[in-house]
Formats: structure tokens, C-alpha cells, sequence
């Protein structure tokens, strides 16, 4: 069966690797960068400076220098269909790259490292890594392409989970990541040989193809669909695959969990779009599966309980950490609901819901981070009468938490907003849904708000009036934070537009 | 006009930022500063406003923006969402018969609410900023034409509320805030889905796009007519009224989504009481006669018998509590609910009268309300206590307080010559000439007999006879040889001072005025109200299918 190729066949080969490597440019940037990283600290060993946290920060700004010129390259597949470029696939790497220099930025600001960690040694390399991995996953269009960069971005995040070494929570906290996480991809590479076995082709469009013209066994098909919705439900932490995440949340450094909750979610959702929507058969309908259960029906049911048991479970937390990781849970099902609609407007309003929950969720921990900087503490309880001492930090939370519960005038509101409203157009029948996300958005106002609650209404227990001062720039990324997430509440069109350019998934068309 | 009226309170709350905290009075004077300007341009407003236009609805091919006044509209957000066509929200304000005389009231309260909050002394920074946002942002609920523009000021109220009754709030505000946030963010979450329901419904006969401005709402003919809301769609067009309704009766109070509001009141400070009674309330109403009655008229009128009931329960319901309690703010606050729902009656009538009493209601509830409060609040200020039976005799020696007393009271019970009986009159004419509301109107005028009860029950125990033994100060004989009384650690001026003076004159000089000569404000609404009432009658639907 297996020939050797001639020697023509070969050059033909290289010649295409050749021309495919022209597209690749930015992961390649971050690869060398990733190895620089590495060198840096090798020769810098033990002594404890910026100099590898400017240069992560630097060297990711600098990726944009390889991702803006794409831009105008055309979108396509290469290295065999392994890999596509396409708007879609754009977004995410400037997603990525900003949500890597976001965490490098709120390390900085992180004091725990100091007392945790004697040397930052491979953890930018490692964060620099997972931002590679995401970014391929975005990019993805094979199964083989699909379970590699997963596993990227798992194995630095397990390491980075772990980071603080003597600390007991933070090292259960990466066991428990890596055991649910190869649990979980486990079962995702069977799904994905049980496609193979009825397709013969690992790339999505051709699977999508084959399925098309050759049929398939409903029994195998929603077979191999649960065990995949497993993997990439592990990754974006919905119910039932979310009991990782609290733990995870709770007890990794907090940069991570922000990164986690933010980048390493988004970087799951695009993996379902673009493996749920390029692969499905017949264009957008659904398979048509035994009693009528199909991919699509289980994204509804997991977005419903995700809504609920994140926003229920979220109201009896007293770490604040722990609390945001019900909610990501919860804004994981908001966010399936933008996919479930599956038109050109509800990709259009996850995008935007991505990058209004970017903006809000990196602000929630940049500010719990400044202030456990000065407390000590994420026990809601310690937070009483914070408001105080810490008026800013105090104002700015409030307005990452108001997003988050999704009022006006702030970028939470829009992203709720177009995803009902991307909901409502699709008819009568996705009513039901919008009304259980509009509910489940009440019940969090209870819980985000408990955060105020303690900061402003509660008097702090110690009488002693001490004054917390926020070093200068940490104020002003916050109040950057806090003024974008406004300013794209009140004037959301060039989000949208970015958000609706990116829509366009290679492969497929959507209407 | 509208924008720097709507905008006023929010530049003056950037300015307070700039202030240190620790320049209280200069912090209040900026914020009195901006509520008087508001007032000096909402008298500009009204004496520039023509009442012979009507607003409400704009006539098929005149102008988009119909008949109402003082007119901003500029583009907001417009963005293409491909296949769907674009997304327009506009910047869109005006006002009409309907609106103006709550821009009166807004800017009237506002500046009293200033007024009332000098004594505060806790963070009076953070107090004012959030003072000012609410002020903005309930002016802006009044003029905004855009439903979209509408949500973001109608929510934006919430949070400053929140944390005015949070923080400066009496021993059980954490309970009070979180209950008033929830129970208001629950209304309107609903109008939230509604809104976008209606936005998928209608076209704008100009552009040719969906729109969310009001008046393209407001017209029948701009619907799809198999549209999720469009005429086709019966059964989502009564569910979309009835959580509107929900939602709007949620902020009213309508019984049986009242119990946020007695406890609000209870443990928010006398200033944000005076707002929330004052101006908040009317908000619920407002939206009903704004958004709600004109945007579905056949749910309306098929759901005419409902609304009158849930106005008569309000008004009997709400009466029978205030008789029942000890607490003096509590009593105003459920005299509150039940005067609401004269305004319910009066919408349910579905006739000139009707209608108009319940616009002219929401006016005079708003003052005479607002009076009720600041006299709670300054006996509140004296005696730490507003238990009805520590009081007793207070008349011989507060004269001054308790003859404005005698006037808020009466005003509430609606006694002829001051403002509220002629009101609640129009409402019983138009409940009563209404074949649908008859007999609710026979009952509901039982609750004016226990309204009485209540008011003069009260009046008399705490400000005439004697001072009870227990009561929350003590008798003295001063040197003079008379006797007078002394408050606990009251060090101000027994009778009212001059700042209470400034705030209660006025309203009680409005109250009498428009008791006795009620044109200055129901000349503004007839013509609104008038056409309000032909785009809601059932002729009017006929003619549309």
C-alpha cells in the first residue's frame, strides 16, 4: 500500500512546504522567540530582573509585525490541508497575543511570584508557548493538526498550573488539570478515529465531503460527536466537563487563571466552530441522528445547564477566584449560544462576546490580583471595606463585575445584546434559550455584586485606617481596562466590525 | 437643549471628581449649581414648548421624527451585519405632551434631592458622583426616543440606586439595595429581549432599515407583518406586552411586585427616598405610556379589565398596609404604592380623562410624595425615630413644620384646592365613563376613605393631643416660664431651618397652585394625551388590518 514517492513526487513536496511556509511566518516568530526566551534565562540565571518578562512583552508586540501583513494573503489551506489562514483564524492570533501580553503584564504586577518562586526561569517561555499553541488551534483543519496543538497548549498550561512549587493548592490544582485533561483528550482522539474510520480523511473539509457524498452511521456518528464535545468541552469549561476548573482557577497564580479563563476558552470555542461548521455535512443543517440527537441539540443542553449550574453554583462562593471560575463557566454557555444559532450574525456575536469577555475577565483578576497584592488575601471576606482604602481599584471592579453581569454601558452589555439578538432573529424556537441566559444574567447580578457589597457597604474589621496606594502604572491599566470596556458599551461598531469581518471561516460559506 | 439638560448633572459629577474630598461644600455647591441650571433650562424647555403639537406618533409621510419638540437625533452606532442589514441605533431625544411635565419634575426633584443631602456627611465625594449619575440618567429616560438609548439610561439608574441605598443607607441596606437591584434588573432584562424583538419587527419608513426609534415603534404600519412581533405573530406580541408590563410594573410598584419598595424606602437616606418616590416611580408609568400601550394598543385594550384591577388592588391593598404601620416611612411608602395606583385606574380607563388624570397624577405624586419624605426625613433628623407612637403634641411646638405637614397631608388624601384631588378626580371621571372600569372605579374610590384614615389617623397621633410619656424627647420648661421640647442630641433649630424651608416652600406652593388653577401643566398634556388616546383606540387598530 505504501509506495515511496518518486523523486519527483518529492520535489513537489518540498515545493509546497516551501510555499506553505509563507504563511506560517508568525508561529515560526514564536517559536524562535519562545527558544530566545529559554537562552535568555540560561544566561541571566539567578539573577531576578525584567529582563525576560520585557522581552516576552516585547517579542509577543512584535508578532504583529508577521500577523498584520496576512492580511492581505488569500485565504487557503496548506501544508497539505493541515493548516488554513483565514479571517477567522486572524482574529484568534491577535486574540492570543494580546491575552499573552495582558498575563506577562499582570505577572509583573503579581507580587505572590516574589515570595512563591525564586526564578521566573521557563515561565514566560512557557506562556509564549501556550499563546504558539493556541494560535495553531485557531488554525487548525485536521484532526491530526487539531489533537497536536491541544496538546500544546495542555502541557504548558499544566506546567504553568503548577507554577508555585511548594504551594500545595497550586500543585493539586495542575494534577487535577492534567489528569481531567488527559482524560478528556483521550476520549477526543477516539471520536476522532472513530471519523477517520468512516471517512478515511483526517482534514475537515474533506470529511465534510466524504460525509456528504457517502452517508453515515447514526449510530457511530453521535457516538464519535459525544466523545469529541468531551475534548473540546474540557477546554472551554462547560458543564459537565467544568470540574477541573474551580480548582484549577483557585489554585494556579493568578496570571494563569486569568489566561486560562480568558485565552485557553476562547481558543476551545474556536475549535468548535471551525470543527463543528466546516465539518458538518450539508453545508449548516445538522446531522440528521437517531432520535433527533445531534451535535447541535447537545451544544444546546450543555450551554442551558453550563448557564445555570455556573450562576447557581457561583452564589455560595467565598474565594473570589473560585467565584469568577463559576462564572467563566457560566460565560462559557453564554457563549455556546452565539454557535447554536449557526449564522454568519451569531459567529459575529461569539467573536464579540470573546472580546468583551477578554476585556472584562483579564480586568476582574487584574484588579483581584492588586489586591491580594496588598492583602494577602481573595477571601471575599477580606475584601470588606476595601472601597475605602482603595477607591479606584474598588471603582474599576465594579465596573469589570457590571460588565460581566451584562448592564449598560459597558462591552458585557453589546455582547449579550448581539448574541439575543442573534438568538431572537433565528425565531420563536431559541426563545426558550435567550430567556434561560436572560435569567441565569439576573441570578449572577447576586453574586457579582456581593463583591461591591463587601468592598463599599461593609465596614473593614480592622479599625486601623490604613491607606493602600496602587503603584502609577498599575492605575493606569486599570483605568485603561476600565475605559475601554466602557467606551465599547457606548460605541461598539469598531468591535463589531472587526467581529463581523472575522466571521468568514475558510471552507465554508454562512449565511 | 435636551442633551445639556440630560448631560448637566453627569459634567458636574466629573467635576466633583477633580475635587479633593476633603472640600465638602464646594463639592455640594457644584452639585446644587448644576440642579439649579437644570431648572433654569427645564423652564426654558417648558416655556418654549408648544402645546398644540402632539408628538406620540409621527403621521405617515410627514416628518420621522412626528410632531415632538426640541429634537436631537444623530446617528449612534450604525453597523453592517452582512445578510441582516444594518444595525442603527440613533442618539435620538425630544419631548412631547407626555414627557414634559416629567423634565419638570426630574429637574424640580433633582435640586431638591440636592438640597436634602447637604446634612450628609459620609464620603459626600462619592455620594454626589453617584447623585449625579442618577439624575442624568433619569432625565435622559424621559427624552430618550430610541428604545436602545431608553435601556442603556433605564439601566444605568440601577447601580448609582444601588449603592446610594447601600451605602448611605439605615441598618438593613445590604437587604434593601441588593432586593431593589434585583427585583429592577429583572423587569427589565425581559424588556431586553423584548427590545430586540421589536427591532427585528419594525422598519423605518424612511430608511428602510430596522430602527429602535420609539415613534417608528409607535405607528402599526412600520411592522412586518409576520415579523416575531409583527400583527401576524398574536401570541408573542401579548407575551412581549405582558413582560413589558411586568417590567414597568416592577418600577410602579404594581401589587404583586411591590415589596422592593417599602424596604428601599425604609433604609435609603431622605434624599434618595424623595428621588426614588418622586421621579423613579413615574418611570414605570412613563414606560407604559411611552413604550408598553402604544407599541402593542390591541393588547392594550384587550388587557384594559387587568390593569384596572391590579390599579384598584394597589390603591385598596396599599392603603389598608399604610394603615397598619408604625413606622411613619413606611406608612408614606405605602401610601405611595397605593397612589400609583390611581395612576393605573386612570391608564386602564383608556379615555381622555382617564389619561389624563394619571399623567397629571404622576406629576402631583411627584410633589406631594417628595414632600411627604422630606418631612419624614426632617422629624427623622430630630428624633432618630419615626415609630407614629413616640410622638404626640409635636404641633404646639413645631408650628412651622407642622402646617407644611397639614398640607402634604391633605394634599395626599386629596383634598379639593390642592393638586392631587384634581388628579384622582379626572381619574374616577375616566374610570367611571368607561363601560370596562366601572365597577373597578366604584370600588378603588374606597381607598381615598382609607387614604383618609390612614393620613389623619397619623396626623393625629404624632401632632396633636400630647406628648406621649414615651416619647422620643423630652418636655421642658425653659425659663421663660413656657413650656417647650427637646430632642437628644439635636443641636440645630427645633422649628424648620432655612434650608428645610427652601426645599419644602416651593413644593407646597406648586401643590396649592395647581390645586387651585391646574392649566399650567394639564395645558401642556391634552393634545399628547388626546392623540395618545386615538393611536390606542380600537378604531384606529380596525383601520390598520
Amino acid at each position: 500500500m505504501f509506495e515511496l514517492p518518486s523523486g519527483a513526487e518529492i520535489q513537489a513536496i518540498i515545493a509546497s512546504l516551501n510555499a506553505s511556509v509563507g504563511y506560517f511566518l508568525p508561529e515560526i516568530y514564536l517559536s524562535v522567540l519562545f527558544m530566545l526566551l529559554i537562552v535568555i534565562d540560561l544566561m541571566a540565571k539567578g539573577r531576578k530582573n525584567n529582563l525576560l518578562s520585557i522581552t516576552a512583552l516585547a517579542g509577543l508586540a512584535g508578532s504583529f509585525f508577521f500577523i498584520v501583513p496576512q492580511h492581505s494573503m488569500p485565504a487557503g489551506e496548506f501544508f497539505f490541508g493541515m493548516y488554513v489562514l483565514d479571517e477567522f483564524a486572524l482574529f484568534f492570533k491577535y486574540f492570543f497575543v494580546v491575552s499573552g501580553m495582558l498575563t506577562v503584564i499582570i505577572t509583573m504586577a503579581d507580587e505572590q511570584f516574589d515570595s512563591e518562586v525564586r526564578s521566573m526561569g521557563e515561565y514566560y517561555a512557557l506562556v509564549v508557548a501556550m499563546v504558539i499553541g493556541m494560535i495553531m488551534m485557531a488554525s487548525s483543519n485536521d484532526l491530526l493538526m487539531i489533537f497536536l496543538s491541544m496538546e500544546l497548549v495542555s502541557f504548558s498550561a499544566y506546567i504553568l498550573t503548577g507554577y508555585f512549587k511548594r504551594n500545595l493548592q497550586s500543585s493539586e490544582a495542575a494534577l487535577k488539570y492534567l489528569v481531567y485533561g488527559a482524560v478528556s483528550s483521550g476520549l477526543m482522539v477516539y471520536g476522532f478515529s472513530l471519523i477517520y474510520g468512516m471517512t478515511a480523511q483526517t482534514n475537515l473539509i474533506r470529511i465534510s465531503a466524504e460525509l456528504a457524498a457517502h452517508g453515515y452511521d447514526p449510530l457511530v456518528m453521535i457516538l464519535a460527536t459525544l466523545l469529541i464535545i468531551a475534548g473540546f468541552g474540557y477546554k472551554i469549561g462547560a458543564v459537565p466537563f467544568h470540574f477541573w476548573s474551580p480548582d484549577v482557577y483557585e489554585g494556579a497564580p493568578t496570571p494563569i487563571t486569568a489566561l486560562l479563563s480568558v485565552a485557553s476558552k476562547a481558543a476551545g470555542f474556536a475549535l468548535l466552530v471551525r470543527y463543528y461548521f466546516v465539518s458538518v455535512p450539508h453545508g449548516l443543517q445538522p446531522y440528521e441522528d437517531i432520535v433527533g440527537i445531534d451535535w447541535h441539540s447537545l451544544l444546546i443542553v450543555i450551554a442551558a445547564a453550563s448557564m445555570i449550574y455556573g450562576n447557581v453554583v457561583a452564589l455560595w462562593q467565598k474565594n473570589v477566584k473560585r467565584l469568577l471560575a463559576y462564572s467563566s463557566i457560566a460565560h462559557a454557555g453564554y457563549i455556546l449560544l452565539g454557535i447554536i444559532v449557526m449564522d454568519k450574525l451569531g459567529t459575529q456575536a461569539t467573536l464579540f462576546y470573546l472580546l468583551a469577555y477578554f476585556l472584562m475577565n483579564f480586568g476582574a483578576f487584574y484588579v483581584v490580583i492588586l489586591i491580594a497584592n496588598k492583602t494577602g488575601s481573595e477571601n471575599l471576606d477580606d475584601y470588606r471595606g476595601l472601597g475605602k482604602s482603595m477607591p479606584l481599584a474598588g471603582a474599576a471592579l465594579t465596573v469589570f463585575l457590571i460588565s460581566l453581569v451584562g448592564l449598560p454601558p459597558t462591552a458585557g452589555f453589546i455582547g449579550k445584546l448581539m448574541i439575543f439578538a442573534a438568538m431572537l432573529n433565528k425565531g420563536s424556537l431559541y426563545i426558550v434559550l435567550a430567556l434561560i441566559g436572560i435569567l441565569t444574567s439576573v441570578i449572577s447580578l447576586y453574586y457579582y455584586m456581593l463583591i461591591p457589597l463587601n468592598m463599599f457597604l461593609r465596614e473593614s474589621p480592622q479599625s486601623g485606617e490604613k491607606s493602600m496606594e496602587l503603584s502609577m502604572p498599575a492605575r493606569l491599566i486599570m483605568v485603561a481596562l476600565m475605559a475601554v470596556t466602557i467606551y465599547f458599551g457606548l460605541y461598539f461598531a469598531p468591535l463589531s466590525d472587526f467581529a463581523k469581518y472575522s466571521s468568514a471561516l475558510y471552507g465554508m460559506t454562512m449565511h | 437643549m435636551l442633551s445639556l439638560i440630560v448631560f448637566l448633572p453627569i459634567i458636574a459629577g466629573l467635576i466633583i471628581l477633580a475635587v479633593p474630598s476633603s472640600q465638602k461644600q464646594m463639592i455640594r455647591v457644584v452639585s446644587l449649581v448644576a440642579a439649579l441650571v437644570q431648572i433654569v433650562l427645564a423652564i426654558v424647555i417648558w416655556r418654549g414648548y408648544d402645546p398644540s403639537l402632539a408628538g406620540i406618533i409621527a403621521a405617515p409621510g410627514g416628518s420621522p421624527a412626528g410632531s415632538f419638540q426640541f429634537i436631537e437625533r444623530v446617528p449612534w452606532i450604525s453597523i453592517d451585519l452582512g445578510t441582516f442589514g444594518k444595525l442603527n441605533i440613533e442618539y435620538f431625544l425630544g419631548v412631547d405632551g407626555i414627557s414634559i411635565s416629567m423634565v419638570i419634575l426630574t429637574a424640580l426633584i433633582s435640586a431638591i434631592g440636592v438640597l436634602s443631602s447637604w446634612p450628609i456627611q459620609k464620603q459626600v465625594k462619592g455620594y454626589f458622583i453617584l447623585y449625579n449619575l442618577l439624575a442624568s440618567a433619569m432625565m435622559g429616560c424621559f427624552v430618550a426616543l430610541d428604545f436602545f438609548l431608553f435601556y442603556v439610561f433605564w439601566e444605568i439608574m440601577l447601580l448609582p440606586m444601588y449603592f446610594l441605598i447601600g451605602m448611605w443607607g439605615g441598618p438593613n441596606r445590604e437587604y434593601a439595595a441588593i432586593k431593589f437591584f434585583l427585583y429592577t434588573l429583572f423587569g427589565s432584562v425581559f424588556m431586553l429581549l423584548v427590545m430586540i424583538g421589536l427591532y427585528f419587527s419594525v422598519i423605518d419608513p424612511v430608511t428602510h432599515n430596522h430602527t429602535f426609534s420609539l415613534v417608528a415603534m409607535a405607528s402599526q404600519e412600520n411592522y412586518i407583518k409576520d415579523a416575531i412581533l409583527g400583527p401576524n405573530n398574536v401570541f408573542w406580541r401579548y407575551v412581549a406586552f405582558i413582560v413589558l408590563f411586568v417590567g414597568f410594573a416592577i418600577k410602579v410598584p404594581m401589587f404583586p411586585f411591590h415589596t422592593w419598595l417599602p424596604d428601599a424606602h425604609v433604609e435609603a437616606p431622605t434624599p434618595i427616598s424623595v428621588i426614588l418616590a418622586g421621579v423613579l416611580l413615574k418611570l414605570g408609568t412613563y414606560g407604559m405610556m411611552r413604550i408598553n400601550f402604544p407599541l402593542f394598543p390591541e393588547v392594550f385594550q384587550a388587557s384594559l379589565y387587568v390593569i384596572g384591577v391590579f390599579g384598584a388592588i394597589n390603591i385598596i391593598y396599599g392603603a389598608f398596609c399604610a394603615l397598619a404601620q408604625q413606622d411613619l416611612k413606611k406608612m408614606v411608602a405605602y401610601s405611595s404604592i397605593s397612589h400609583m395606583g390611581y395612576v393605573l385606574l386612570g391608564l386602564s380607563a383608556a379615555n381622555s380623562e382617564g389619561m389624563l388624570g394619571a399623567l397629571y397624577q404622576m406629576f402631583n405624586h411627584g410633589t406631594i410624595t417628595a414632600m411627604l419624605f422630606l418631612l419624614v426625613g426632617v422629624i427623622y433628623d430630630r428624633a432618630h425615630t419615626r415609630q407614629i407612637d413616640k410622638f404626640g403634641g409635636l404641633a404646639s411646638y413645631m408650628p412651622v413644620y407642622v402646617g407644611i405637614v397639614t398640607v402634604a397631608w391633605f394634599a395626599s388624601l386629596g383634598l379639593p384646592g390642592l393638586s392631587g384631588f384634581i388628579s384622582e378626580a379626572f381619574v374616577f371621571v375616566g374610570a367611571f365613563s368607561s363601560e370596562t372600569t366601572r365597577n373597578i372605579a366604584i370600588v378603588s374610590v374606597l381607598g381615598i376613605v382609607f387614604g383618609a384614615a390612614y393620613l389623619l389617623w397619623s396626623l393625629q397621633r404624632m401632632f396633636l393631643g400630647t406628648r406621649k410619656p414615651d416619647a422620643a424627647y423630652d418636655l421642658e420648661v425653659g425659663s421663660d416660664g413656657h413650656e417647650h421640647i427637646h430632642f437628644h442630641d439635636w443641636k440645630g433649630k427645633l422649628d424648620l431651618d432655612g434650608r428645610e424651608l427652601a426645599m419644602l416652600v416651593p413644593l407646597a406652593v406648586i401643590i396649592i397652585i395647581l390645586g387651585i388653577y391646574p392649566m399650567p401643566v394639564i395645558g401642556l398634556l391634552t393634545t399628547s394625551i388626546n392623540k395618545l388616546v386615538t393611536v390606542l383606540s380600537p378604531v384606529v387598530l380596525t383601520s390598520m388590518n
